[in-house]
């Protein structure tokens, strides 16, 4: 009885476990084949990666979409760690009652729908891009600026900071640190792992997001990575070699960053878990 | 918890308490200065958040092409009822909803528990492995998917190889089978995210709450439903409500895996005020009017959830 409960814990989570893995492995093996023994359910590594590689710089601008979605990605992450974790060690350590009804009002944002605010957004953007074209329509600066700080990483902050010993707030007082200096000097350094977690998640979001550059970039030399592979994607006679190429190049980013920074990760979702 | 960290006797609180005037004041200004830290994010919010969700609302009572658009009361709101494609996105929409996400809930509290366990062999293992779609860009596992379900796509071949099926599915093609296609793709894409938050709160379950109820004769299920689902409702509750909102949302996969067909029988909401708004004859105006029916769901649907978990008490 207790075996062959055993046995079926096992299969489930392997049967998961391959699941999730394939389209990886697939995709792996893809970038290694031609077209045609991708279509025909080669699931053996080839000897096609560097002719693939060629095709794809060759055919596909990747690089400047690779370097769009990086500075994209690596200012938003930036700009929300700053904002996002003043606004949390605000709301946390200088409490009022006051401060805590602007938090409720702006955790609401968090539930509204992407959708709903996209045409107003486009529009408002709009409206700038003959005055500020550096933040207009068609710039990088546009799909930043509304992910620069959001209730969801303020929350995020916020929780992490009730673990924040709130001690080395007088300590630095006294020592004579200003407001920000204890907040720069005392509150970062303690708080790497909380950094380290809210940055995956923001490079993450912003290098795959989607529909919002789909929306404000237009021109073809701005377009992002998840941009390029969705036009990629929907190419009438697709090289799948080379298109798998572009997914892996594009997801390996991302992988990389998860996979380095994994433990802060998982301790940095706990954090916001708990209290 | 972590307080009791810092070394108390390397602070001199004394010193300060003694000059009670220069504290007053000091108190004073850090109360300002809380409103600084936050000064930031409350002007961006309400500038890319609460603000244009009042532009929304005004925009669903203006109509017109593009940029010329003039006030129409409620026309937009009575044109809803009879537009076929709102209908038939809003079902769509509403069909994923009620399949993904109680599935996906189910499936990630499932692989949490069993992960949980200690005595578990290549418990690392798997959690990474189940973990692992996360860090794929929607876009990219969409593309991914459309080609795994293609009529020459894998599923097809292992299909016929094993003799499952004697003829190619054209899976992207069939209405049903397109939605299953895209239910299956979200639930790939999102189980081991949601089952993290679940093994991060059972890490906080006291372990002899399990031990009692085992000397009682507690059998797994039971412990299961009695003592695990009880204590992880703050956290269901909190991951129904983020992937209802996300569902209820769904945009990338649809447009990469089958484009809303085939008609439109996979097309969702998001996509729909997408091609109001951007592929047809720009209508910005019955566009908000739409991206509202969202806005509405999701508040009634996060009351409903709230409700529920609250009862269950």
């Amino acid at each position: 009885m207790k075996n062959l409960k055993r046995i079926f814990i096992y299969t489930f989570l392997s049967l998961a476990a391959i699941v999730s893995i394939f389209p990886f492995l697939w995709m792996l093996v893809s970038i290694t084949n031609k077209s045609v023994d991708v279509t025909q359910g080669r699931l053996l590594p080839g000897t096609h990666l560097i002719e693939n590689m060629k095709t794809l710089f060759a055919t596909v601008d990747i690089v400047p979409a690779l370097m769009n979605s990086a500075i994209i990605a690596i200012i938003s992450t930036i700009l929300t760690l700053l904002f996002a974790s003043l606004a949390g060690y605000g709301f946390e350590i200088h409490r009022s009652r006051g401060k805590d009804i602007v938090f409720t009002v702006l955790l609401l944002s968090m539930m509204i729908p992407f959708a709903a605010i996209m045409v107003p957004l486009y529009r408002m953007f709009g409206s700038i891009s003959e005055t500020a074209p550096l933040i207009g329509i068609d710039s990088l600066g546009a799909v930043i600026l509304p992910t620069a700080t959001t209730a969801f990483f303020i929350f995020f902050f916020r929780q992490n900071t009730k673990m924040f010993p709130k001690d080395l707030v007088e300590a630095g007082r006294i020592d004579g640190l200003s407001e920000l200096g204890v907040f720069f000097r005392v509150y970062m350094p303690t708080m790497k792992t909380t950094y380290a977690a809210a940055a995956i998640i923001s490079f993450m979001n912003s290098w795959n997001n989607y529909l919002w550059p789909l929306v404000i970039l237009q021109s073809p030399e701005k377009r992002t990575i998840p941009l390029l592979i969705s036009n990629l994607g929907s190419s009438y006679s697709p090289d799948y070699g080379v298109i798998m190429s572009a997914i892996v190049i594009a997801t390996l980013p991302t992988a990389l960053v998860f996979f380095l920074m994994q433990k802060h990760f998982v301790a940095g979702m706990m954090g916001s878990v708990k209290g | 918890m972590s307080q009791q960290k810092t070394k108390r006797g390397e602070i001199d609180l004394p010193v300060r308490l003694k000059d009670s005037k220069r504290q007053k004041t000091g108190v004073y200004f850090r109360k300002k200065v809380g409103w600084l830290f936050i000064i930031v994010s409350i002007i961006a919010i309400t500038i890319f958040n609460f603000y244009p969700m009042v532009q929304a609302f005004l925009l669903s009572f203006q109509s017109g092409m593009g940029a010329n658009l003039e006030y129409v009361g409620f026309d937009n709101w009575r044109r809803l009822f009879g537009d076929p494609t709102f209908i038939a996105a809003l079902t769509n929409t509403s069909i994923y909803l009620l399949i993904q996400v109680p599935l996906m809930i189910v499936l990630a509290l499932f692989f949490s528990v069993l992960l949980n366990d200690p005595n578990l062999k290549f418990r690392g293992f798997f959690r990474i492995a189940i973990f692992l779609p996360c860090v794929t860009s929607l876009v990219a596992y969409s593309v991914i998917f459309k080609y795994l379900f293609g009529v020459d796509g894998i599923i097809n071949l292992f299909l016929l190889n094993f003799g499952i099926i004697s003829e190619a599915i054209n899976f992207l093609a069939d209405p049903v089978w397109a939605k299953v296609v895209i239910i299956l793709a979200i639930t790939w894409r999102w189980t081991g995210y949601n089952m993290i938050f679940y093994l991060a709160a059972l890490q906080n379950v006291d372990k002899s709450i399990y031990e009692a109820a085992r000397m009682d004769g507690a059998n797994a299920i039971q412990q299961f439903f009695q003592i695990t689902v009880p204590m992880l409702k703050p956290i269901i509750l909190f991951t129904s409500i983020t992937s209802t909102i996300g569902t209820l949302q769904i945009f990338d996969e649809v447009v990469n895996i089958t484009n809303g067909g085939p008609g439109n029988a996979t097309l969702s909401i998001s996509q729909y005020i997408y091609n109001l708004s951007f592929e047809y004859t720009p209508d910005f105006g019955y566009a908000s009017t739409v991206s509202y029916v969202i806005v509405i769901l999701v508040i009634i649907l996060s009351i409903i959830q709230f409700r529920v978990a609250g009862e269950k008490k």
